[in-house]
């Protein structure tokens, strides 16, 4: 064999061990047996709770719904992204278009995990990143919870991303990068049991760091400037940096709780943007959840604004 | 002449002067608003008790200003960037439903003045139905940007 044979072969075992590299990298993780155990019967009572943190309707509800509507999650919502549009499935207990075929450990392994019932990775626009610190009895209180909504038909559009994101193993790699179980925030030993539940809703269910932190070049938060606010993932504005670091939110503990029960900033301005919809979430939550968001962001380390500058746009 | 010419720039440079700034107009109007708010807030956190001239005065200044809020004066096109506005281009590409959320503030604030709240009670259906006006307006029409 000449010596450019040689190096075909080479370059094809190596693209083999390539290719058998990323195949069993980018293999897509479902919960163990332990884990699962863990979310067989829920309480739909305690889950309303969990679906509200969660802000399931801010995406599932159709676009602009109000009061009762807001439990039909027929999906819909597009968020326009750098990497394209993803537009929210149906997740209504229709049991073909929505997830009423869905066992509890299908529904775990999807919040838990971002992988399907059929084995696919979710793409992390469903915020699993963050919902992977959920606690499993949660997860179950909310599939409960979810099971007692109505079964609502229609399919929502597929997504419509560019390449290389549209082709979904690849997201087994992300996965590796960004997604743990693990508080993103180390608390010292002296943390109060109000910043440790605060950080819990904040990390976990109520996934704040999604928009409110810096993202890397393939989208994944940038833990080391956590929740220092960051450009919108659409439009031309900017989500605010919610340390206490330059530029950052200077508010008191109960100024923070009283601006996620009424929407009102210290100030009278009120809430805006996508966040008007989430603080009506955080106001159907206990006043001591909303305390203990507020006393674990006066607990977390400043950063210096997320975001660039304004630039002054030219007339 | 001479004065003919200066009387005429003097009336061009009050008129421009009029509505040289939507930017800061609309700015100030908000001020207002939230001061308005803000100086009957306590009263619906039970920091301090109803008082139903305060109230009134305060309704006042929201439905006053409502009724000042011309779409056309002060959202002109070209005053969607500038200045510190956090103005959403929404506001011209759905300029119709942009004018249906401010007429539904004056309608909401020119209510509750015209049946001003006299106890608690309605003062916070009163409070609640103003004051859901802010989020859903700003939910659509304002961009945050620092």
């Amino acid at each position: 064999m000449g010596i450019a044979g040689k190096l075909a072969v080479g370059a094809v075992l190596l693209c083999g061990v390539g290719a058998a590299a990323f195949w069993i990298l980018t293999e897509p993780v479902r919960l163990d047996a332990a884990e699962i155990a863990a979310v067989e019967s829920g309480n739909p009572v305690k889950g309303e709770r969990i679906f509200w943190a969660g802000g399931c309707t801010s995406c599932h509800a159709r676009p602009k719904a109000e009061g009762d509507a807001k439990l039909e999650l027929v999906g819909g919502v597009e968020l326009k992204t750098q990497f394209g549009t993803f537009v929210a499935p149906n997740i209504s207990q229709d049991p073909t278009d929505g997830i009423g075929a869905w066992s509890a450990e299908d529904f775990a392994n999807a919040v838990l995990k971002g992988v399907s019932p059929s084995g696919e990775h979710f793409y992390p626009a469903f915020p699993y990143a963050s919902y992977a610190r959920m606690k499993s009895s949660d997860v179950a209180d909310l599939y409960a919870f979810m099971k007692t909504l109505p079964a609502v038909a229609g399919k929502a559009a597929d997504h419509s991303l560019s390449f290389p994101f549209n082709i979904r193993r690849g997201l087994g790699l992300w996965k590796l990068l960004y997604v743990s179980p693990e508080p993103v925030v180390a608390l010292n030993d002296s943390a109060t049991e109000a910043q440790i539940a605060g950080r819990y809703l904040v990390e976990g269910p109520g996934h704040c760091g999604e928009c409110h932190t810096p993202r890397d070049l393939i989208g994944g938060t940038r833990k080391s400037r956590w929740l220092a606010g960051a450009t919108a993932a659409e439009g031309n504005g900017i989500v605010p940096n919610l340390t206490s670091g330059e530029g950052g939110i200077t508010w008191s503990e109960s100024e923070i709780a009283d601006y996620l029960e009424t929407g009102f900033t210290p100030d009278f301005d009120s809430a805006g943007g996508t966040m008007a919809e989430v603080q009506r979430n955080m106001a159907k939550l206990t006043k001591e959840d909303r305390a203990a968001i507020a006393a674990y962001l006066k607990a977390i380390p400043p950063h210096p604004n997320g975001y660039p500058p304004r630039q002054q746009p030219a007339n | 002449m001479k004065k003919l010419i200066l009387a005429v720039s003097a009336l061009a440079l009050a008129a421009t002067a009029a509505f040289a700034d939507p930017i800061a107009d609309r700015q100030a109007l908000m001020k207002a608003n939230g001061k308005a708010v803000g100086s009957i807030a306590p009263i619906m956190k039970g920091e301090k008790p109803f008082d139903a001239a305060l109230v009134l005065e305060a309704l006042k200044t929201l439905s006053d200003d409502a009724q000042k809020i011309d779409v056309a004066a002060m959202f002109p096109k070209g005053s969607e960037t500038g200045e510190k506005t956090t103005v959403s281009p929404k506001i011209w590409e759905d300029t119709a439903g942009f004018q249906a959320a401010v007429d539904k503030f004056k309608a909401d604030t020119a209510a509750a003045v015209a049946a001003p709240p006299t106890d608690m009670d309605s003062f916070k259906t009163t409070f609640g139905k103003v004051t859901s006006n802010c989020g859903t307006c700003h939910e659509t029409f304002r961009i945050k940007k620092s």
